[in-house]
């Protein structure tokens, strides 16, 4: 090996929170002017390896050699010393300030005493414009697109004169447009002898972008080739450890008969939106982040105030102006974020299980104790929640199982139409197939469910129709009985490239 | 019979060390305050002195359970102070009127709650953030309490209102009893019945309340009655010892109550909160303001000294919950 080629190497690196090791000796080496992807499951370790990187979490053991330099990263100024740069995933601006003052932030350029605007301004520019954003850098970055803004993150690391550049799935958020140019700035950015590593979930523009891929799987490195020697269902058998099949259960329950039906719904964020759900069926929901996805959830569920249309259930009409009224309808909702909506982080296990059926064991002030226990028990052995005890508080649980509780507190309520939103984010590969598993087997016990995900193949191999959104509008629903899912038709569908005669 | 007495003899120690748990260090101070002052100082636990501490502690520790209450539902209510001044005016309009005790007490209470839900109101509904409309509140409670007694204060010659605070049971005096019944129900409240559970999910993470159905609304408004009501007691407390109502009672009260319910290990963002712990809490402060009178120190020294305890309850508590997580 050329050990002059590698403008970084990260060898034998071990971290472990709380007795959890999260990386088990992990080594990555990175060319000058090498696109590397970094692929793996949510859980895998990819961000903490990063973290490391950054000088944001210390190693337990290991080595770090940048530029054929042993080096430690203690803080995220270290690394920006050693010309590293982090792109996260959530893009880390100050709305209120201008792009100039966003680039600068917490190191600005000084002359004396004061700030020294003018330097600044040239400066940020100068990145503004090698990435052809045609906008003046004392824009507010409110008023940027989050692909923009996107773009000055990247900028920030231009202005440091960064050689090595972390992004962090920097397409989750942007239309393929958006993302086309990206990839074009940043072939740009490897020709001038930059290297970057690139996480994402996205394999298709892996293999058009990158010249090598690492898939990490449970805190270990299993697979590291270079593009042109691996393919699609390589890595993805290399993330997942097993084969897909497997994996999602696969076998697309077919629905009874109609259970739900949507017709011309609009509001503030939906146009126009008409479906139908079946009994005993899995709807998946398909789309960019942003298509309105999650608004529609959260109109079904009366959280958002519905404009025009009416919703049916079992042909009668209802009106859910409050989840309240939702639930005794028989809708559940399991949201997005599960920290920030589902969750009690701060309780028991037992107080979020049971907070939607107090009712059955509260009686005035008469509580009865065995009967919450039971609940309790019965559904924590059915998911198979791992946990120290029932009063143990959800904050200290993995993200799988922190799910599971939420899945769990509205399998207790027992509605008959769940609507599940990105049921597997964070979670770790392990978990994510028991919750498929479970999806499966509850559609088999004539739950009615809306999957929505952002993760094609969680939908096309879980779903029994396929219903695609774009910017706020219905533009495609497939049906597995009549065709085979392929990625590309629903990514079609998706950016808005097509649009079903039916749905116009 | 014998396998389900040791069941709840195990729940009893479970419940006893979840209790050390989360107010013990707290305790420990209050012991050794008590112990020292007890030694340093004859006149500390004599009953007189007693009766002065257990007089401050009550009114406080009554208004402390009205701030809990309210910071577990993830608010704040800065209006209890003026409630204070309120109450006692109206009850002693309404005893000069003719109404006899109870009633006027009563009904003294559900004005408060009434003026409860009207604050309770406007915060579900404008989404304002509770600290901006009781502080405003704040203001205009006191005003009517200015104008309904034309600024001067309003006597009552009833002997119940004397009584209220000056008779004892069994050398118990009688708002302490009282106390121990409303911490009683509060307990029921807050720990056996669904509305409890959905105030501790209301403050605790309040987006996850309302995705759980839950009508959050309902919550802050019922929440706030019941402080004005508790509110109102206080001012009850408050009046007997002077027999009178008085415009500028209770000025400032709200600033303890937020300390004895702080160091009594409810968050100040909501969603955890104790009766015990609030008692104790006010008990200490009680215990602090009085023993710093015995020893005669300052009182613009006492005010600086109880501000660094309350800094310091509030430091420890933060740390031990970021050491949690």
């Amino acid at each position: 090996m050329d050990n002059k080629n590698y403008v970084l190497k990260m060898e034998h690196i071990k971290k472990s929170f709380y007795g959890v090791n999260v990386l088990k000796d992990v080594s990555l080496f990175l060319k000058t002017g090498e696109i590397q992807a970094l692929i793996g499951e949510n859980g895998a370790g990819k961000s903490t390896l990063m973290k490391i990187l950054g000088g944001i979490y210390a190693k337990d053991s290991g080595e770090i050699t940048v530029n054929q330099k042993a080096v430690e990263i203690k803080t995220p100024l270290a690394a920006r010393d050693l010309r590293i740069c982090m792109v996260h995933q959530e893009i880390s601006l100050v709305p209120q300030l201008s792009i100039a003052d966003n680039i600068f932030l917490g190191s600005e350029l000084k002359r004396g005493l004061f700030e020294d605007k003018k330097q600044m301004k040239e400066k940020a520019q100068e990145a503004i414009d090698l990435l052809e954003m045609n906008v003046p850098v004392t824009t507010k970055v409110h008023r940027l697109s989050v692909a923009q803004q996107q773009l000055v993150e990247i900028a920030k690391s231009l202005v440091f004169d960064a050689r090595i550049i972390v992004l962090d799935e920097p397409t989750a958020a942007i239309s393929e447009k958006e993302a086309e140019s990206l990839f074009a700035y940043l072939k740009k950015l490897k020709q001038e002898g930059i290297s970057i590593i690139y996480i994402s979930h996205r394999l298709e523009e892996i293999f058009r972008l990158c010249d090598s891929i690492t898939v990490m799987r449970d805190g270990m490195i299993v697979s590291n080739k270079n593009i042109s020697e691996t393919n699609r269902d390589e890595v993805i058998a290399a993330m997942v450890g097993r084969s897909i099949t497997d994996f999602f259960g696969n076998n697309h329950p077919q629905g009874t008969e109609t259970i739900l039906e949507v017709k011309g719904l609009s509001n503030r964020y939906l146009k126009n939106i008409n479906f139908t759900l079946q009994q005993g069926e899995i709807l998946g929901f398909a789309g960019l982040v942003g298509a309105g996805r999650t608004e529609l959830a959260r109109a079904l569920f009366g959280l958002d105030k519905i404009d025009e249309g009416k919703i049916y259930l079992n042909e009668k009409e209802i009106k859910c102006r409050t989840p309240y009224e939702a639930m005794e309808c028989g809708i559940g909702l399991i949201p997005e974020d599960r920290k920030q909506s589902g969750l009690f982080l701060e309780k028991s296990i037992s107080y979020n299980l049971t907070l939607l059926v107090l009712k059955e064991f509260i009686r005035g002030i008469r509580v009865n104790g065995a009967k919450r226990d039971v609940i309790v028990r019965e559904y924590s052995e059915k998911l198979a929640i791992k946990m120290a005890g029932v009063h143990q508080h959800c904050s200290q649980l993995s993200g799988g199982n922190q799910q599971k509780v939420v899945i769990s507190k509205w399998l207790a309520y027992g509605p008959k139409i769940l609507i599940m939103d990105e049921p597997t984010r964070g979670v770790d590969v392990g978990a994510k197939a028991e919750i498929y598993h479970l999806i499966n087997d509850l559609a088999k016990a004539g739950y009615s469910i809306i999957m929505i995900s952002s993760e094609l193949p969680e939908i096309i191999n879980m779903s029994s129709r396929i219903v695609v959104m774009h910017e706020g509008k219905i533009t495609g629903i497939l049906d597995s009985r009549e065709t085979n899912f392929v990625q590309e038709e629903i990514m079609d569908y998706a950016i808005g490239g097509k649009i079903d005669e039916e749905c116009k | 019979m014998k396998n389900a007495n040791s069941k709840s003899q195990n729940k009893a120690v479970m419940l006893y060390k979840d209790f050390l748990k989360t107010n013990g260090g707290i305790l420990i101070a209050l012991v050794i305050m008590f112990v020292f002052l007890s030694f340093s100082n004859q006149h500390f636990f004599t009953s007189n002195n007693m009766a002065n501490l257990f007089n401050y502690f009550t009114t406080n520790c009554v208004l402390a359970m009205c701030m809990m209450c309210v910071l577990i539902t993830g608010e704040i209510d800065l209006s209890i102070s003026s409630f204070v001044a309120l109450s006692g005016i109206i009850l002693c309009v309404f005893l000069n009127k003719g109404i006899a005790f109870l009633p006027a007490l009563l009904l003294t209470l559900v004005i408060g709650a009434l003026v409860g839900v009207v604050t309770g109101t406007i915060i579900a509904y404008s989404g304002m953030p509770s600290f901006i409309v009781t502080l405003a509140m704040q203001g205009v409670i006191r005003g009517a309490a200015y104008i309904i007694s034309s600024g001067a204060r309003v006597s009552s010659s009833d002997k119940w209102l004397f009584h209220l605070t000056s008779t004892r049971y069994g050398g118990i005096p009688l708002p302490t009893i009282i106390i121990l019944i409303i911490a009683v129900i509060l307990g029921f409240l807050l720990y056996r019945t669904s509305f409890g559970k959905h105030m501790y999910a209301a403050g605790g993470n309040r987006e996850a309340a309302i995705y759980s159905g839950i009508n959050v609304k309902k919550i802050v408004i019922v929440t706030f009655a019941i402080s004005g009501a508790l509110a109102c007691l206080a001012g009850s407390f408050v009046a007997s010892r002077v027999t009178s109502g008085q415009p500028a009672a209770g000025a400032g009260y709200e600033g303890d109550a937020v300390a004895a319910a702080v160091l009594g290990g409810t968050a100040f963002t909501g969603g955890r909160g104790t009766v015990s712990g609030v008692i104790i809490g006010a008990l200490v402060i009680g215990t602090l303001t009085n023993g710093m009178n015995l020893l005669e120190i300052n009182s613009y020294w006492q005010q600086i000294c109880k501000g660094l305890i309350i800094m310091l309850a509030v430091m420890i508590d933060t740390i031990k919950q970021r050491r949690s997580n």
